[in-house]
């Protein structure tokens, strides 16, 4: 029996997201081991080395240990939206990997597999590639901002509500510069498609980050503030808030916030290769034979996602965090004209 | 299967909305109108209008309704208070019916009767960035221009209206 090309695309795409899915828990585990061992390694101690040989099965102990914590929710919190917040934060976060170009594209040979003959396929190591890609990415994570604001106001504490309206006040201010700073990579491609974006950097010297630096300076930045992560990390920013938004989330709740958090880390980290450092193409791609080129690109996507994940943290245990009002002066006064300023000289640099 | 896709959004809409109303906490009410947002983007993209799908999100679901958002977890408007839209209530339902009216005789005018007509232009590019990019810069270049003129006026104003009465204090 031959299956049918519709179904056998659905089924590709099913096992597509499955694999995605797959790898971005398990990077967020072990992203939350590298932290603390990073972390350790930064402030000259061992951090956690008991658990599995060199406490590698830490983030298990981990994940285990929350499933087990009690589930405690105020007596005064609005309890719908308490329980729906984490979702609604983790949900887009996950959303925006559909988009990202992991590799070009693979041809599956003709198999048989239980009696059914598959016919050969190919396809891109990508799930969707929309051409509305990096607006689709600029719309997830502005819908992100209502699991933190929501979280922040259902449990009626005074320092989640805080917490939540930080947030909102950075993510929306801070969302203007990220979106203007890739303003300049649209120019230069002429489209909003991932594909098409990765495809204007097949050589080296034609990655973005050579063509768009400040543009890059400007997405990292912004990224960081997006994601809430120190030295903008206000919305949790424990000496003030006691722990910011998710103060009273407790077990498996206050670990999807977690993974909310570490997950939107892998997906800007994934963005800043795709958009700056060539995506999936990497330097001496001729040089590997036709077999292997594949599993080269997509090992040199994973190796410069894994680095910035790295910078992240680096970042996070070497800078103090900002004052409030550094934060917004910051984000409206200086990365908005620069990125404004740097859509001005891209288009002076594309006329003459 | 397109049709299914269609009544799905079409209810979720409707559903919403009609839920929006009836809900008396300003927060769900927020919710449910972002709800009727992404639903709205989802019919939009069974027009083939991508882009205008994807601005309804990110303009009206993810920039406007936070600042709704804001004001009311601001403001702590826990419950809307019983009596306040006495006048309201009959005025909005005059205005709604009056409104509705034209619009269903536009409908129903068409040649066959409540079916909508074909829909113009549904060549190859159509709804991309490129195509609406191009007309905004060229057909409607007025119309654009004259929306920048007022957006920026409503800048300067929230600026002026802000420092006003304050002495500029430095940083």
């Amino acid at each position: 029996m031959i299956v049918d090309p519709m179904i056998l695309e659905g089924a590709i795409a099913l096992v597509k997201i499955g694999i995605l899915l797959g790898v971005v828990f398990t990077t967020v585990a072990y992203l939350t081991f590298m932290e603390r061992r990073v972390s350790a390694m930064i402030q000259d101690r061992l951090g956690p080395n008991r658990v599995g040989p060199l406490g590698l099965l830490q983030p298990l102990a981990d994940g285990i240990k929350f499933m087990w914590k009690e589930e405690f929710i105020p007596a005064s919190a609005d309890r719908t939206l308490f329980a729906i917040a984490p979702a609604l934060i983790l949900v887009p976060a996950l959303l925006i990997f559909a988009v990202i170009p992991v590799g070009g594209e693979v041809t599956i040979p003709a198999f048989t597999l239980f009696g059914l003959q598959i016919q050969e396929i190919t396809t891109s190591l990508q799930i969707i590639d929309l051409n509305v890609g990096i607006l689709y990415i600029l719309g997830m994570t502005s819908i992100a901002v209502y699991g933190i604001a929501l979280g922040g106001w259902s449990a009626n504490n005074k320092f989640t509500l805080l917490g939540g309206i930080r947030s909102s006040a950075q993510m929306i201010s801070y969302e203007l510069s990220l979106g203007l700073s890739i303003v300049g990579i649209l120019m230069l491609t002429g489209s909003l498609q991932m594909s098409r974006i990765v495809d204007a950097q097949g050589t080296f010297l034609d990655w973005f980050i050579f063509r768009q630096p400040l543009a890059f300076l400007i997405f990292v930045i912004a990224a960081f503030a997006e994601n809430n992560r120190l030295p903008f990390d206000l919305v949790e920013c424990e000496q003030e808030l006691v722990g910011g938004f998710h103060t009273e989330y407790s077990s498996m709740r206050f670990s999807m916030f977690m993974i909310a958090e570490y997950a939107s880390m892998i997906a800007a980290s994934a963005l800043m290769a795709t958009l700056f450092f060539g995506g999936w193409h990497m330097p001496f791609e001729d040089l590997v034979g036709p077999g292997l080129v594949t599993l080269y690109q997509v090992a040199g996507f994973l190796v410069k996602t894994g680095f910035f994940l790295f910078l992240y943290i680096w970042v996070r245990w070497s800078l103090p965090r900002f004052r409030y009002d550094q934060l917004m002066a910051i984000g409206w006064k200086v990365l908005l004209p620069l990125a404004l300023l740097n859509v001005v000289f891209t288009g002076i640099w594309m006329l003459v | 299967m397109e049709l299914y896709f269609f009544l799905f959004f079409a209810f979720v809409a409707v559903a919403s909305s009609v839920a929006m109303i009836l809900q008396r906490n300003p927060i769900y009410c927020v919710l449910l109108l972002i709800m009727v947002m992404i639903s709205i983007a989802g019919l939009y993209l069974m027009l083939d209008a991508q882009f205008v799908a994807i601005i309804q999100i990110v303009v009206y679901a993810g920039a406007i309704m936070v600042l709704f958002l804001f004001v009311i977890m601001l403001l702590n408007l826990s419950r809307e208070e019983g009596g306040m839209f006495r006048i309201q209530k009959p005025t909005a339902v005059i205005l709604a019916v009056l409104l509705f009216l034209p619009v269903a005789a536009m409908v129903m005018s068409y040649p066959g009767g409540g079916t909508a007509p074909p829909v113009e232009g549904s060549q190859a590019g159509f709804g991309e960035v490129e195509q609406i990019g191009t007309l905004l810069f060229t057909k409607y270049l007025l119309p654009v221009e004259i929306a920048a003129v007022l957006l920026l006026i409503a800048i300067v104003g929230a600026v002026v209206l802000t420092r006003k009465g304050t002495v500029a204090t430095g940083e």
